[in-house]
């Protein structure tokens, strides 16, 4: 069992909050961290893999403490997001060097391995300095994965990606999983984190929003009331309409048109071309005025 | 001392344009020797201060600052050092490690030129050019050691290591009495005091005190470093 426990975690530069008092137990399986960017999602993965101590609470691997505690290594492997690895050295060379770092028995064989997993290895003797974007994040996977750990930590390994390599990689941490690893990783694309992820974890603003399987994040997500901004040659009789009808919330009349919060948002979207050819208005504009990521979040935070 | 981790340091320092800084200063000093045997001002006295004036003052301290701040800062500064650290391996090795080749590249770049340029100029008349290479060399271990130490824990190494070395020891050593006994360089230059019969080679400090001082100077360093290390967070985070 590799568990990887945060209890009551927070960490501050100064004044800014990154992370508020997050408590959450990462265990078997595949965990996908969501939130929008600057949510402190990288900020909880680098408490995570002991890069950065937290300010309060603590960060435990099967009860051992991660910060200050080189030995937990052997246990824990981590995909940065930014960090190059040595540009001169060759794919080989690099994760037979981490491989020896490691102390394995068998440096060589592991490096093999490693690189066949990532399917690296017809491009093992090239320099790093000459690899492409996907290439580089293998071959920092390669490093992550030749001690074969049972815990594994990814921060936005889907970024830059192309989306064959994103199947290829979606597939990768499948297979991990599927050998009884735990395995996280953050993105902050919904879509992305529900293919592979067991359960999902959802940080905004530094606070833990919601936790759960991408069924029930996604039920989350689409019953919140949805804002629609509607310009019209009538505001005051459709608005008198729609608040009569009952599929929204609240109208607003704005000098610029009526703001509506839906909370049935199947109904209204069949509602409002209705409503409006037999009132005789005519719609001028419909747009949704919360589509982005972080109003869903926000929503979620303000549950 | 871990070769996997000095390998890589080694592969970092000379397979960039660093290599070529480490070779201008000794290559000046070399050009300088001979241009003085060319023009016969062979003499003690000018040896002498060829070697303590450039070599020790000059070459050792800015060499040691390209060392010593290059095996390690470059790492911190674009968080490669994240793939040194989390591995299962004590910091101190790894601070030990790269001051060793640090070590190991004053001691090829600016050591062995300074025995070269004295053997050049004096053979080793005054018995000179050994004196010198000691001298060296014990500063060096106590400058690179210094200089890593910096590294780890400053963000501009280089600039303040420079504003040491060459405000500190050189400007203020030369109108301070008292500061030039608190140089590294100072007590590099009482080991060659012992070993030279030149009258020429003259330290503040008396050749004991200053062995005590550029040990404890050298442990410090590297157990500052060793401690920082520990603590270094990954920069570049949001």
């Amino acid at each position: 069992m590799s568990v990887l426990r945060l209890e009551n975690v927070s960490r501050w530069y100064g004044n800014v909050v990154a992370v508020n008092g997050v408590s959450m137990s990462i265990g078997p399986g595949v965990t996908g961290l969501l939130g929008p960017n600057g949510a402190g999602k990288s900020t909880l993965i680098h408490m995570m893999g002991g890069f950065l101590p937290p300010s309060s609470g603590t960060v435990t691997l099967d009860g051992e403490p991660v910060w200050d505690n080189p030995g937990v290594y052997r246990r824990l492997g981590l995909v940065p997001e930014r960090e190059t690895a040595y540009d001169f050295l060759t794919g080989r060379q690099f994760v037979l060097a981490m491989a020896k770092l490691f102390k394995l028995p068998d440096p060589g064989a592991a490096t093999d391995r490693a690189l066949a997993l990532v399917e690296m290895t017809h491009a093992q003797h090239r320099r790093i300095g000459k690899y492409s974007k996907g290439m580089k994040q293998r071959i920092k996977m390669a490093s992550a994965l030749v001690h074969d750990p049972p815990v594994l930590l990814l921060d936005e390994p889907f970024n830059g990606m192309d989306p064959r390599q994103r199947l290829q990689l979606m597939d990768l941490i499948r297979r991990m999983a599927a050998e009884g690893r735990t395995i996280l990783f953050s993105s902050h694309i919904l879509e992305e984190v529900e293919r592979v992820a067991g359960h999902i974890e959802v940080v905004v603003a530094g606070r833990h929003a919601a936790s759960g399987d991408f069924r029930a994040i996604r039920r989350l997500m689409s019953d919140r009331p949805h804002q629609f901004l509607v310009r019209s040659s009538d505001d005051r009789a459709l608005a008198a309409a729609i608040i009569a009808d009952g599929s929204a919330r609240a109208v607003e009349l704005t000098g610029k048109g009526i703001r509506v919060q839906a909370t049935d948002f199947r109904r209204f979207t069949w509602l409002l071309p209705r409503l409006s050819r037999e009132k005789g208005v005519r719609l001028w504009e419909v747009s949704p005025a919360d589509e982005s990521l972080e109003s869903v979040f926000s929503y979620l935070v303000n549950r | 001392m871990n070769a996997t981790i000095a390998l890589i340091t080694l592969r970092a320092m000379l397979g960039r344009r660093r290599v070529w800084l480490l070779l201008a200063l000794p290559m000046m000093l070399l050009a300088l020797a001979v241009a003085l045997v060319v023009t016969g001002n062979t003499d003690t006295g000018t040896a002498a201060g060829v070697l303590e004036r450039f070599a020790l003052a000059t070459l050792l301290p800015l060499l040691a600052l390209i060392a010593g701040t290059g095996v390690i800062g470059p790492e911190i500064d674009d968080g490669q050092i994240m793939y040194i650290l989390t591995k299962p391996i004590p910091r101190h090795v790894v601070v030990v490690t790269k001051l060793a080749v640090a070590i190991g590249l004053v001691a090829v770049f600016a050591v062995v030129p300074t025995v070269l340029a004295g053997m050049v100029l004096v053979g080793d008349a005054a018995r000179l050019t050994s004196a010198f290479a000691a001298g060296t060399l014990a500063a060096g271990i106590a400058y690179t050691a210094v200089f890593v130490a910096l590294a780890v824990a400053v963000r501009n190494a280089v600039t303040v290591g420079l504003l040491y070395a060459l405000v500190w020891e050189s400007l203020l050593g030369a109108f301070v009495p008292g500061a030039r006994s608190l140089s590294i360089q100072d007590w590099g230059l009482s080991v060659a005091d012992a070993i030279t019969s030149a009258s020429a080679v003259h330290a503040s400090v008396r050749t004991p005190a200053a062995v005590l001082l550029l040990v404890c100077v050298t442990v410090l360093a590297t157990v500052a470093a060793a401690m920082r290390l520990r603590t270094v967070t990954v920069t570049g985070a949001e």
